[in-house]
């Protein structure tokens, strides 16, 4: 009796553990459809977007949007950044319709085009004159280009930049110049890591959205790329591995002790608690080193992204809005999207909100306005000259079949991105070899080429 | 009471018993039923579905490429290489962290057997770290605790002139089992301390007349009336266990050997957005899940029952 009664209890724990595994596995992204009642006057938008100050902004403003246009009333839904990719993915790509309009980065905007699930925008923002769309930042709007069409509109953009604790340096008399390269930065870093202070914090988090956002710019710089023209992947070539051992190396010698740990959030904490001296990231973060409450504003230094074969080694990011070719409020959402990437909108920002929190990196007369150069002085001036300068077609050596610069733009990249990220976090580590790593990623970056080659 | 009486008696009573049993289980069926139906249709309806999933081929990101591709996908899961470091990593997690957190319950569990004053209040704050959210517990464990800059632990390092400990990037797997220990040591903690109170104090008190220590009563009395209770907390502690995700997705991101099959799944099913791929992993965890569960834990106990005798 006992002995069955313990087969029995086995065979509940094992049932049970059986149907939470499978409830794992078979988990549905379910989503509430929101009421799109589109019907005369009153219009329903929604609007999926991503949780960052610049957007939380947009919400706090819609209510102007919608006093200034009766009838219309604007839904956000605000995701984390993995939430909104996979919702919105599984929106779209299934033609649900669920949204009328979407926030997505510039890593989806080409991909989508050319799926034919985004409304080309480019005529009726090039009929509109007063929209200016020439004042986007022309490698802003290169990247969310595709077969010349413009799918999505900038809502912010950024780029990366070398950040310094200027005091920290003077005493160690070290100078960076504008544009540094990578060894002078490596040699500086060393010379002023102590056993308190890093030299320098740079991320080594796997994933293709951490780790390899800066190390891809590294390894582009370094005359490496993911894919030569023809889609074969150049993963175990020497320049790959020169820039990785470089990038092990100055982490080894001068990095933060717990690299896997560290990304951007990390970096920006040890940077403004004084736990590291350089940081080279994104160019967004200098309005937080900036900030009212930050230790260090004021003591920071900035310069271009850090180079060795290429002129710019920044890379370029954009968060747009873009309108789901699903959508059956094509006319409302385009007056929403143009609104929210206006002049006006930026100046609505400034004055109602504060200067400092004006979307960046999106419209070249943003770097004109008196009140935001001067809330800006420190970083406006360099995030413009590098966001103007940047190269999203051929950001390395050679050239490349993709536009883009941190990223390649085909569906696979997630996942080879982020499988090679965690080879390359076990080579940082020391738990394998860098040929090792080097191999292996090649392989799965290889097997990612070969679907779009031809 | 003869014999004889006492046979009609029993006789009477077996019949009543047959008539009354088909009866009430007829009715005891029927209430069952609705639960049963709902079980299934919450249980045994997503399974299948997923293995529909995997038999097709289907890359949310390739839409207009989708269609049945039959045992394709499980062939991947099987040859990409991906599965058995997984288990491997599965199996030690879940292994160091439920063996640990007995160990310490179980130290807990005695210390809080004995009457002191605050002893409510000692249980409470005992119990806390299983109530917090796991993805909580391993946040607070990444910066307050693990942190290079801030942690505690390498302040302490620090403070005694240690060198400083990299945990996620030098020692993964032991900070991913660290956090778990954390947290289950108090649900073991519980189990245990349930067994000890429900322990006979005579059998206790004649131990000691009878000249054993204290060490001798543990092993000989304690420990082998405590053992049903630790089966119990080991096999509810590797079922929940074995499903691991925050501390690995937030401390080690599937790295230096702590990709659990948990994780694998989400990597499969959110990063690589196969559908089709991550449902054949689904059923493949599932299927050597049943395996582990049913043969591995059985000879597991065997072995405990040959060691004491109840």
């Amino acid at each position: 009796m006992r002995r069955t009664k313990r087969a029995l209890t086995f065979g509940a724990g094992a049932l049970a553990s059986a149907l939470a595994l499978a409830a794992c596995s078979s988990g549905n992204v379910s989503s509430d459809s929101g009421s799109g009642g589109g019907d005369g006057e009153n219009v329903t938008l929604n609007l999926a977007t991503v949780n960052n100050g610049q957007m939380k902004d947009m919400e706090k403003l819609k209510s102007e949007y919608e006093d200034a246009n009766p009838g219309t009333t604007v839904n956000f839904q605000v995701m984390e950044e993995g939430d909104l990719r996979a919702a919105v993915t599984a929106d779209v790509a299934s033609g649900a319709g669920q949204y009328d309009i979407v926030t997505i980065g510039a890593y989806e905007t080409p991909q989508w085009g050319a799926n034919g699930w985004l409304v080309d925008l480019t005529p009726d923002l090039e009929a509109d004159s007063s929209y200016d769309v020439d004042d986007l930042l022309p490698p802003v709007r290169d990247v969310n280009t595709y077969d010349d069409k413009l799918y999505a509109v900038p809502f912010y953009g950024e780029s990366s930049i070398l950040m310094y604790n200027k005091e920290v340096l003077d005493k160690a008399g070290v100078t960076i110049g504008e544009n540094p390269t990578w060894q002078e930065v490596a040699a500086a870093a060393k010379q002023v890591n102590t056993k308190k202070m890093a030299g320098i914090c740079m991320r080594g988090k796997p994933g293709w959205g951490d780790l390899f956002a800066p190390l891809t710019t590294v390894v582009q710089t370094f005359g490496g790329n993911w894919y030569d023209n023809d889609w074969n992947a150049t993963v175990d070539t020497p320049q790959w591995k020169q820039a990785i051992t470089f990038y092990k190396t100055m982490l080894d010698d001068s990095g933060e002790a717990d690299p896997v740990s560290y990304s951007f959030n990390e970096c920006l904490t040890a940077l403004k608690e004084g736990k590291a001296a350089m940081w080279a990231d994104a160019s967004v973060a200098a309005s937080m080193l900036e900030a009212d409450d930050s230790p260090v504003k004021g003591k920071m230094g900035y310069a271009h992204m850090p180079v060795v074969e290429t002129q710019e080694s920044g890379w370029l990011w954009s968060w747009n809005l873009a309108i789901p070719s699903s959508t059956k409020q094509q006319d409302a959402a385009l007056k929403f999207v143009k609104w929210a990437t206006s002049k006006e909108y930026i100046e609505l920002v400034g004055n109602e909100i504060g200067w400092s929190n004006v979307p960046p990196g999106s419209r070249t007369s943003t770097y004109e306005i008196p009140e935001y150069k001067e809330a800006a002085a420190a970083y406006a001036p360099i995030t413009l000259d590098v966001m103007s300068s940047v190269n999203p077609k051929q950001p390395g050596v050679d050239p490349q079949p993709w536009v883009g610069i941190q990223y390649v733009s085909i569906p696979e990249f997630q996942d080879v991105g982020n499988q090679c990220a965690q080879l390359v976090a076990d080579y940082i580590a020391n738990r394998t070899s860098v040929d090792d790593a080097l191999g292996k990623c090649q392989s799965l970056a290889q097997k990612a080429g070969d679907a779009h080659k031809g | 009471m003869s014999a004889t009486e006492l046979d009609t008696v029993e006789a009477r009573t077996a019949t009543d018993d047959k008539r009354v049993n088909t009866k009430e289980l007829r009715t005891a069926r029927g209430l069952i039923f609705p639960a049963v139906l709902f079980l299934i249709l919450l249980t045994q309806v997503p399974f299948l579905v997923t293995i529909g999933f995997s038999l097709v081929r289907w890359n949310l990101l390739y839409p207009n490429d989708r269609g049945f591709t039959g045992l394709s996908n499980y062939a991947s899961a099987l040859s990409s290489g991906d599965l058995w470091p997984s288990i491997v990593a599965t199996v030690l997690i879940t292994a160091f962290s439920v063996v640990l957190s007995v160990v310490f319950g179980m130290l807990f569990a005695v210390l809080l057997d004995r009457q002191f004053v605050g002893r409510a209040v000692a249980r409470t704050l005992m119990i806390t770290p299983f109530l917090v959210m796991p993805a909580a517990a391993s946040l607070i464990w990444k910066y307050s605790m693990f942190d290079t800059n801030i942690g505690m632990l390498n302040w302490l390092a620090r403070t005694l002139h240690l060198p400083v400990v990299s945990w996620s990037t030098e020692h993964p797997l032991m900070t991913v089992v660290i956090v778990l220990t954390w947290q289950f040591t108090p649900f073991m903690m519980l189990i245990l301390l349930a067994g000890l109170q429900g322990q006979d104090k005579g059998i206790l008190e004649a131990a000691q007349v009878d000249g054993a220590g204290t060490w001798r009563t543990f092993t000989w009395i304690t420990l082998p009336h405590l053992r049903m209770y630790i089966e119990i907390g080991v096999l509810l502690g590797s079922v929940i266990i074995i499903q691991v995700f925050d501390p690995v997705a937030i401390l080690t991101k599937g790295t230096g050997g702590t990709k659990t099959l948990a994780y694998l799944l989400y990597e499969r099913a959110f990063i690589g957005l196969d559908v089709g791929q991550a449902a054949a992993y689904g059923v493949v965890t599932v299927v050597l899940t049943l395996i582990v569960a049913t043969v591995a834990l059985r000879t597991l106990f065997k072995v405990f029952m040959a060691g004491g005798s109840r």
